[in-house]
């Protein structure tokens, strides 16, 4: 119980300090839209062909603008040692991490609710007839970024070159969470239902985000304080 | 002692080396399908293994590091983990001949030279993180989580991949047929000089990895 709490107050403080700066808001909306608009100078915006990638646009979308908020996770804290006051304050490091993960997915999962709709009108898919199992993909792929993405933020923040290495490193380790979230959102974005055999994918995807959530929470310490 | 042993496994791995490519080149015949360029497998396969094998040792000694805090096992993992890299590169490559000449292209999306390449690209991603930190003991930590990280991956990758392109077929893997029994004998013959060379690679580079923290140890006191 205490635990929770611990990790819904730093939650809670980070999205607080978010929402007076709107810092990494601001820059991953922006950049995702950039992506956006990028994407549809290389190849053609309301081709069929855009249905069969649809899936995988998004999520590198998400996958950029996500690198963006999670560089900030835990970079926001340096100024004044505050991570320091952090890491030494009662918060157990593993509470510390899931509130700064949490915070992270909200975050990201706004940008992507902003992405969404925009995506829909630009290259004219429905994306609002399969909503909730949507939503559930979502939920799981966002989880699986932020999950890692919290991780090797709090292990590149100290670093050299720190905004290059943090998509360096996370981007192979999610091949397998974000290739499942592509399978899966390749249909349901343009609007139509999961066909059984992507059921697989479905449990790929919590499975990846069980045994990285699992084992971040296990090494957050290491990391932390060591 | 030490260099004495080095030299002998390297000896060994010379000495087994030439007798397998005798008994590759001269005495078994090219295979039925493919020609020559089958012998490349020799090679391929057991260059595979022994990357796999050197990553396993790398996440035993950075989980030993976790444990014991001993910098010792910081050079096992960094020694392990670039040796692997090195073979999983001769992997690649020579699959990628292998490739030009059979299938008539270089490089295809199948699930096999896919997960390789990943675990290539997580392994490299392992030494640039070690590059970015200063300070050893904070280097050898970040290390072994990432190590721990990847390997963990690893797998997942492998089977997610397979799932993908089981459902997109691609071009045929390998004739399908079985292999000859000569030819299957020898390419867990030809594992062991492979193995061996990997073993001996990697002491040489543990032991310029403990005088380069020796050098570094020295450079404090000027």
């Amino acid at each position: 119980m205490r635990f929770v709490r611990q990790a819904l107050a730093i939650a809670a403080k980070d999205l607080r300090a978010e929402m007076r700066t709107k810092e990494a808001w601001n820059a991953s909306l922006a950049f995702a839209l950039v992506i956006l608009l990028l994407f549809s100078f290389a190849f053609e915006p309301t081709a069929e062909q855009t249905r069969e990638i649809a899936g995988g646009l998004l999520w590198l979308v998400f996958a950029f603008a996500g690198a963006l908020i999670l560089n900030r996770s835990f970079a926001r804290e340096l100024p004044n040692d505050c991570l320091d006051a952090l890491v030494a304050s009662p918060v157990a490091p593993a509470a510390l991490y899931l509130g700064k993960a949490l915070a992270s997915f909200l975050l990201l999962t706004a940008v992507e609710l902003v992405a969404l709709p925009v995506f829909g009108v630009f290259y004219n898919v429905r994306w609002t007839a399969q909503f909730w199992p949507l939503m559930l993909v979502l939920v799981l792929g966002t989880w699986a970024l932020t999950v890692i993405g919290t991780i090797f933020s709090a292990l590149t923040v100290n670093l050299r070159l720190r905004e290059l290495m943090l998509p360096t490193l996370v981007y192979p380790l999610l091949v397998p969470g974000l290739m499942a979230a592509m399978q899966l959102m390749t249909p349901l974005v343009v609007g139509q239902p999961l066909g059984p055999e992507l059921y697989d994918w479905l449990k790929l995807l919590a499975g990846f985000d069980i045994i990285f959530t699992a084992l971040s929470l296990a090494l957050v310490e290491t990391v932390l304080v060591g | 002692m030490r260099e004495k042993i080095l030299v002998g496994l390297a000896g060994l791995a010379g000495l087994l080396l030439v007798r397998n490519l005798y008994v590759m080149l001269l005495e078994l015949p090219d295979e039925a399908a493919q020609g020559a360029i089958y012998r490349i497998i020799f090679f391929h396969v057991p260059a595979a293994w022994t990357a796999f094998v050197c990553f396993f040792v790398a996440l035993v000694a950075s989980v030993l590091y976790l444990l014991r805090k001993n910098l010792r096992y910081d050079a096992v993992a960094v020694s392990a983990t670039e040796v692997g890299l090195a073979f999983g590169a001769v992997n690649l490559v020579t699959g990628m001949i292998w490739a030009r000449i059979i299938w008539g292209i270089w490089w295809t999306w199948d699930a096999r030279l896919t997960s390789m390449l990943v675990c290539w690209l997580l392994y490299a991603g392992y030494l640039m993180l070690r590059r970015a930190v200063e300070d050893p003991t904070l280097r050898a930590r970040f290390a072994a989580v990432f190590s721990i990280f990847a390997f963990v991956d690893v797998p997942i990758v492998w089977f997610s991949i397979k799932w993908w392109r089981t459902q997109h077929p691609g071009p045929v893997v390998w004739g399908g047929g079985s292999m000859d029994p000569a030819m299957y004998q020898m390419l867990f013959l030809n594992w062991v000089p492979v193995l061996l060379l990997g073993a001996v690679l990697t002491l040489l580079r543990m032991r310029l990895e403990e005088t380069q923290r020796a050098v570094e140890a020295l450079r404090q006191f000027r």
